[in-house]
């Protein structure tokens, strides 16, 4: 059967994790907002504006990292603008994020047409190269899938790592997730609620920008319009998947990203000529629904999720 | 920093506040206009210039306003039962599919009975295409915002599917697009030689109709009490489910025609652009008009207007068309902080 030798070549599991890679990074972003009570449904339009910040870094002259690190800022500057709407000032979350959204977009596609007005087709950049890592690389299907990369990828599987050490071993850790569920607790023990999700939100907001980075400088090498095409919202639904823990929260992006890179090869089998190919588009959006519909009985919603803590009222 | 909430906002207050969001909406399109190297002044008299400075750009203002007027009508009626339809987009692209099925010669209704059996029709589909998501979330307490987001991309993918395969246009030189509609099936002009169909009056009653519905209905008052609070609404007695259910079929109808409107108004056919994102805008609509009904038909006008205008003012000088979307999404946010401010005070500490 050609699905299980897909299923047990290296390549394809090389592909599923790069595949995953932004989505870890924007996911483990919205996890940290979560956690400390805040939905941020700006993380669509945060990782356009961070793609086009990566890129355009590098296209201008910058080395990598720098690209990445002023994704990480821009992400972080339109994390602080969200937060500020929906932390102190209590705003409704859904209506701030959606504002968000809409304005990195616009913001990103007014930059780059200003920057870029007459081009048909987008400049590359010469992005992140694959850094094999040495004899792990070697091993037979795990290697090539895990330790030959580029440097985002292992950034991002680090990232789950520090944010999970941060979350369940450090005292901050304890208190951003006691924020997500009883904030007044918090208040009580003389910590600042309002400190607390505003650093959460940016810090969450970075990495969603890092995720969108990944796209156009590790993956595609240049900036096009609807580039980052709905992997905000399934980061959304990935956070649900993963019940809030940034570990599963990884395997939910892995799982989903072999899905998708399963139906990117169906459609080059027998099976493709027949069906159109936008069913197998339509995969991973149904799948994630699919995946709320399943995980929302045992979902574990931070309690204090969506709801804004005013000092005044008790 | 607290928040003192103002026992009597006063007519200074809550005027005060959203004229200075209003404000800062202008010197925000000042500041991008700056930063483009342009004259801010003169973009904002171009902008205004292409919006409203003569017969045409005005009528193009109103056939702009008449798909957001329905979808900030969809939004306006869900937001009010806090239920956080944003799959307007997708409800829209139902309603025009419909319409497509039906007037292109499958029904075969004299003038003027086939366009008011089209609009039922593309009405109930977009209707259904919400039921999924607020279903969903009745049962399974699944987020809605989610699942309509998600919609509004399978949905996209479902209309390319139909335009590259059962309902490509045979004559269409090989583009994705479906065949027009047949005269019985189009909405006409309201006047001869003016170019502004029904669909814009249309739009304004359907406006007044929600407004009758929210003030003057049981279910007006009880959408209103479920979006308030809806754990005292279950308390009061409220079959809250079935009251989301019955908003969610209105806010799916309603953002159909706006799908409807555009085919058998404007565009006569369907393509993948038909709406440039009429379903978002129809949230910075809603939100701009703070949910009256009656409000959503000014707000329309407005967010038609900055995008006309942009447009417009992007032919003449090359500053980038996306500032409209720049503007109107931060008119979105100055405005509900503004309407915050009025409401409360900010204290230290």
């Amino acid at each position: 059967m050609e699905i299980f030798d897909i299923l047990l070549s290296a390549t394809f599991w090389a592909a599923a994790i790069r595949i995953a890679s932004p989505l870890i990074f924007a996911t483990v972003g919205e996890l940290i907002c979560e956690r400390a009570g805040v939905l941020n449904l700006g993380i669509e339009g945060i990782m356009i504006a961070g793609a086009f910040t990566g890129w355009f870094a590098v296209y201008s002259g910058l080395p990598l990292p720098a690209g990445v690190l002023m994704a990480l800022l821009v992400g972080m500057a339109f994390g602080a603008l969200h937060g500020t709407l929906t932390v102190p000032f209590g705003l409704s979350q859904h209506v701030v994020g959606l504002g968000v959204t809409l304005l990195a977009t616009s913001m990103t596609y007014f930059t780059y047409r200003l920057a870029l007005p007459e081009v048909t087709s987008p400049p590359r950049i010469e992005a992140f190269a694959e850094w094999p890592v040495p004899v792990l690389s070697d091993l037979p299907l795990v290697g090539p899938a895990l330790f030959a990369q580029t440097p985002l990828t292992y950034l991002a599987f680090a990232t789950v790592a520090a944010v999970a050490f941060v979350l369940y071993r450090t005292p901050m850790g304890l208190a951003l997730r006691a924020v997500g569920e009883n904030p007044a607790a918090v208040e009580a023990q003389g910590l600042s609620v309002t400190a607390l999700r505003m650093g959460a939100v940016m810090a969450g907001s970075g990495l969603m920008a890092v995720g969108g980075a990944f796209l156009t400088m590790s993956a595609f090498n240049s900036f096009f319009f609807e580039m980052v095409n709905g992997r905000g919202w399934i980061c959304i639904a990935l956070v649900v998947f993963g019940a809030w823990k940034p570990w599963k929260s990884l395997l939910g992006a892995v799982l989903f990203a072999a899905f998708d890179a399963l139906q990117i090869r169906l459609q080059q089998m027998p099976i493709g000529a027949v069906v159109p190919y936008q069913v197998f588009l339509m995969m991973p959006f149904a799948l994630s629904i699919l995946a709320l519909i399943l995980m929302s009985r045992r979902a574990e919603v931070p309690a204090a999720l969506m709801v804004p803590y005013n000092k005044g009222e008790r | 920093m607290r928040l003192e909430p103002v026992a009597d906002p006063g007519l200074g207050r809550s005027l005060g506040y959203p004229a200075a969001a209003l404000g800062a909406t202008v010197a925000f399109a000042m500041a991008l206009a700056l930063v483009a190297g342009a004259d801010p002044f003169a973009v904002l008299g171009l902008m205004v210039k292409g919006a409203a400075g003569s017969k045409f750009a005005l009528l193009e203002t109103l056939n702009r306003a008449t798909p957001l007027i329905f979808t900030g009508l969809a939004v306006a009626v869900a937001f009010r039962a806090k239920l956080w339809n944003i799959g307007a987009e997708a409800q829209l692209y139902a309603g025009a599919i419909v319409t497509v099925l039906l007037g292109t010669g499958a029904l075969g209704l004299p003038w003027p009975l086939l366009l008011p059996v089209s609009a039922l029709f593309a009405a109930v589909a977009g209707a259904l295409v919400l039921l999924g998501p607020a279903t969903l979330k009745l049962r399974f307490g699944v987020d809605e915002v989610v699942t309509t987001l998600l919609f509004n991309f399978i949905m996209l993918l479902f209309v390319s599917y139909l335009l590259e395969g059962p309902m490509k246009d045979p004559a269409g030189m090989g583009w994705p697009k479906s065949e027009k509609l047949i005269a019985e099936a189009r909405l006409p002009r309201i006047m001869e030689g003016l170019r502004l169909h029904w669909g814009f009056l249309l739009a304004l009653i359907a406006a007044l109709g929600v407004w009758v519905v929210q003030t003057r209905t049981t279910l007006g008052y009880e959408m209103r009490a479920v979006g308030l609070n809806p754990e005292a609404a279950r308390f009061a007695g409220l079959p809250v489910g079935r009251i989301l259910i019955k908003t969610a079929l209105l806010s799916g109808g309603l953002a159909a025609l706006a799908g409807w409107s555009e085919v058998a108004g404007l565009k006569g056919s369907l393509t993948l652009d038909l709406s440039p994102g009429f379903g978002y805008a129809g949230i910075i609509v809603a939100m701009l008009a703070l949910l009256n009904p009656l409000g959503v038909v000014v707000s329309a006008l407005f967010v038609a207007g900055v995008f006309v205008g942009a447009d417009s003012m992007s032919r003449a000088i090359g500053v980038p068309t996306y500032i409209a979307d720049a503007l109107t999404a931060a008119a979105l946010l100055f405005m509900v902080l503004a309407l915050l401010l009025a409401r409360v005070r900010v204290r230290r500490g």
